[in-house]
């Protein structure tokens, strides 16, 4: 029985030293650089659509729509997994990633079918995103119409 | 300059986002969901749509900006219809993003293979 205890523990700390150490420093450092990339080419096309003379409101969703398609292609050709790989949450956190969450698991199970397959896993982590957001927009909307008008 | 400021302020957003998954084992799911609920309340409040003035894409590119657009949503839905808003609001301001999301999606199954493991 002691013996028993006495091993847990000695795997508990093997376990510590062998898996792989989370270097922050560095996870934070390619998360910013690759993050505030991502968001300055949003700014980019921003400022070239405003200059195109769009709205602000016609702008947004067009850098949404265009990062979104950018993402899905290089989601596509595996190039946006392997940047994820090293980018950590600076690929994940922008709408790029989002899109990622979309496309990737829409070719990764096509081969389960069209429906119950690629549409269905296609909301794997964007559908929890839609449900989460849409009610706390409902909780924001239910206050502002008691007291923010 | 506005590119600095996006840049700065967008990856100071992800750098948030990589502190929760190294230190809390919060996996990416739940990062974003946490990202869009916090968005969308700081949208409510105000404070994310002066991030935006300041930073622009920075702000609107991270998946909180996502979240701050369905509260902005909400409450002109509100102004412009009254109640009904509530239950319209949110989801007709995300309703560009998700259509494309859905069609490249949808694009990229017909188009690619997936990878064999």
């Amino acid at each position: 029985m002691e013996a028993n205890e006495r091993t847990k523990q000695e795997y508990a700390k093997m376990v510590e030293r062998t898996s792989p150490k989370s270097p922050i420093g560095k996870n934070c450092l390619f998360a910013f650089l690759s993050g505030g990339a991502i968001c300055t080419l949003g700014q980019m096309f921003r400022h070239w659509y405003f200059s195109m003379g769009w709205t602000e409101e016609e702008c947004g969703l067009l850098v949404s729509v265009t990062l979104i398609g950018l993402s899905a292609v290089l989601t596509a050709l595996g190039i946006y997994g392997r940047l994820g790989k090293h980018c950590g949450a600076g690929t994940e956190v922008p709408i790029t990633g989002f899109a990622n969450s979309v496309v990737s698991p829409a070719i990764e199970f096509k081969k389960e079918g069209m429906v119950l397959g690629m549409a269905a896993k296609m909301f794997l982590i964007a559908g929890p995103v839609i449900v989460y957001g849409t009610l706390t927009s409902m909780v924001v909307g239910v206050i502002y119409y008691l007291l923010g008008r | 300059m506005e590119y600095i400021k996006a840049f700065l302020v967008g990856g100071a957003i992800c750098v948030v986002g990589q502190i929760l998954i190294d230190k809390t084992k919060l996996t990416p799911a739940r990062i974003l969901v946490l990202f869009v609920c916090a968005g969308c309340l700081l949208g409510a409040v105000g404070l994310y749509p002066r991030l935006i003035d300041f930073a622009g894409a920075g702000a609107t590119v991270p998946l909180t900006g996502f979240g701050a657009n369905l509260a902005k949503g909400v409450m002109e839905e509100i102004d412009a219809a009254g109640a009904v808003g509530i239950w319209t609001g949110g989801l007709k301001s995300a309703a560009g993003g998700l259509t494309a999301a859905i069609l490249f999606g949808f694009g990229a199954a017909l188009l690619a293979e997936p990878k064999e493991k």
